[in-house]
């Protein structure tokens, strides 16, 4: 994602607005039963934060760290570890297209191409003008059997190929 | 049956059986087909009891590395000192594999059944079921039959979670799956200490494959002696096996056959063969971290243990990977070699540096940039990939590379030489 595109986000300025209150905090009190430790809650958490901000700020990794007794700088190396927790705001409809062998030999970079297109936000990993699409080739999605398959958000479809992405892309336009 | 086709004839179909039928995902759908009535048999029977069975059945890992199943319960302390867990690995990410999938799609109770019976056997209260972060279909459905089962009272006591994983092949590696469970970085552990002994949390905890647990109610409903009769090359390699068929086939999808099974059979015959007018160049018959066949071995290998074994590769996963005569071999090793480098937690120096360097490597001959010595600079790294590390991340990087300048070296030279034209920009 080049700068120009980055929102502005986790300005000092603005307020922070805390995760775990309310539901958020009910979901992680049922989640910390079913862990011998707090640290064992970590990744669901970040899992909640990131269902409930889009991504996962610095912030957002302080408050984590507070409500588990961890430190923000353990948190952070967490988050970086794992690819699908995000780490700077992504567009509305986040699409991973898997690229490794077995697809790769069925065509899937066409299908990467078709959707850079199709959706306007023409390079791996930068969001579209209007904050709608990021789009990013990811390793193996566990489906070859179908192709290429592709993970809008959370849907998973399977066998997409570029002839399908302009009708997929509309459907989530 | 060999979803999403119709069952060929040459299939045995026992995990299989109910693939494509939405009502056996319910746990009223589940139990009118003979659900948890292995489950209730377990329940009379003393956890060792059910570990031999087992054992007698030849059960051996399906994830990858064919340990025997039976054994690996009875490493867990007899006498229970402090809280035992069960791990179920649920992270299916070897490239070319997608059998784990279709099986907590469409058989969500058959995995929580073989969980819970492996709960007794080796006297945990607890399972975590770690399914891998793309994995939204399949989590929803597990999720929602646990709930079913739960609210039933299925497990009475035991407590099974399903715990996300959040983009990390190598959390499907037991002890980094364990950390990720703990709250970690998916960094593997040094073994020993071996997991029965310091598992997830420091406890006594046994990890098993999705697929190796739904076998286990097949087993103890029908017998040891009618698993074990299963196999049509090796005694060793007993039962079913789901495999996965990717890449250049006319009917890609999994297909259960027995045990010894020929490979020919399985792409020629169940999948339909390669695509008219193609002939099939290679094949990788243990999903991506095993080595390459060529078309001979490919049509002499018989799929068990031994079998991908006498052929220079091994059964893994069971996730086969077809290339026909239009595959690049050069290019699609190197794509395997960038997996690996995407994939290296990079605790290790030979995996961190040997996986990036070896893709590296590939690129510049993909680029027309390659010299006459880096087949041997990429046999050299690999060997120090090989046994060297914590994991077998790296050994995994080394086998399609090895085995494919092994058998496809003239492609490589082709670049090398200038005889093909680069498809990469250096």
């Amino acid at each position: 994602m080049s700068a120009s595109t980055r929102p502005a986000h986790d300005a000092a300025t603005e307020e922070y607005q805390p995760v775990f209150t309310g539901k958020a905090l009910e979901q992680l009190r049922d989640i910390l039963t079913r862990y011998p430790t707090k640290q064992g809650a970590l990744l669901p958490a970040l899992w909640l934060v990131q269902q409930q901000c889009g991504w996962i700020s610095d912030r957002n990794m302080t408050e984590v760290a507070a409500v588990l007794g961890l430190t923000p700088a353990y948190v952070k190396g967490v988050v970086t570890f794992y690819t699908m927790y995000h780490q700077h705001p992504v567009g509305k409809n986040f699409v991973q297209v898997c690229t490794t062998s077995p697809c790769n030999i069925c065509g899937a970079e066409d299908v990467v191409k078709a959707l850079l297109e199709a959706t306007g936000a023409k390079e791996l990993g930068a969001t579209s003008p209007d904050g709608s699409w990021t789009v990013i080739e990811v390793e193996c999605l566990g489906a070859c059997g179908f192709a290429t398959p592709v993970l809008i958000n959370d849907d998973f479809i399977e066998s997409v190929s570029p002839e399908k992405v302009p009708e997929l892309v509309r459907k989530y336009r | 049956m060999g979803y999403p086709h119709k069952p060929h004839s040459k299939e045995t179909v026992v995990l299989s059986k109910h693939f494509g039928d939405p009502e056996a995902r319910s746990y009223k759908g589940w139990t009118k087909r003979g659900g948890y009535e292995a489950w209730q048999q377990a329940q009379t029977m003393a956890p060792t009891a059910i570990t031999d069975t087992v054992k007698e059945s030849g059960l051996r890992g399906r994830g990858g590395a064919g340990f025997p199943t039976g054994l690996k319960w009875s490493f867990m302390p007899k006498e229970k000192k402090k809280p035992h867990y069960l791990c179920v690995n649920a992270d299916e990410s070897e490239p070319g594999t997608f059998k784990d999938r279709e099986i907590m799609r469409w058989t969500p109770h058959a995995l929580l059944e073989g969980t819970a019976i492996a709960m007794r056997a080796i006297q945990a209260e607890v399972a975590y079921i770690y399914i891998r972060g793309e994995f939204t279909e399949p989590y929803a459905i597990m999720e929602r039959a646990l709930a079913e089962a739960n609210a039933a009272g299925a497990f009475g006591g035991l407590k099974i979670h399903l715990h996300r994983g959040a983009g990390a092949y190598i959390c499907g590696e037991e002890t980094a799956l364990m950390n990720s469970i703990e709250g970690k970085r998916g960094n593997p552990r040094i073994k020993p200490p071996f997991p029965a002994a310091f598992g997830v949390f420091g406890l006594p905890t046994t990890i098993n494959n999705v697929e190796t647990l739904a076998a286990v109610p097949h087993i103890l409903k029908n017998g040891a002696a009618w698993y074990k009769a299963m196999t049509l090359s090796n005694p060793k390699s007993t039962g079913t096996k789901l495999f996965s068929v990717c890449g250049h086939v006319q009917r890609p999808g999994n297909y259960e056959v027995t045990m010894g099974f020929p490979l020919k059979d399985l792409l020629y015959e169940l999948c339909g063969g390669v695509r008219p007018g193609r002939t099939l160049k290679a094949c990788i018959p243990g999903g991506s971290s095993v080595p390459i066949l060529n078309r001979e071995e490919t049509e002499s290998c018989l799929l068990d243990y031994e079998g991908a074994v006498e052929q220079g590769t091994m059964l893994g996963s069971g996730g086969v990977i077809v290339f026909d005569d239009t595959a690049d071999m050069v290019y699609q090793i190197m794509r395997l070699a960038r997996f690996y480098a995407h994939e290296s937690c990079a605790q290790c120096t030979q995996c961190r540096e040997g996986t990036a360097w070896t893709t590296k490597i590939l690129e510049r001959i993909l680029a027309g940039q390659g010299k006459t010595a880096d087949l041997d600079l990429l046999l050299d790294l690999s060997e120090n990939m090989t046994g060297k590390t914590i994991c077998v991340l790296s050994d995994s990087c080394a086998a399609p590379v090895v085995s494919g300048i092994k058998r496809f070296k003239n492609e490589f030279e082709d670049y090398i030489a200038g005889r093909r034209r680069p498809v990469m920009v250096a």
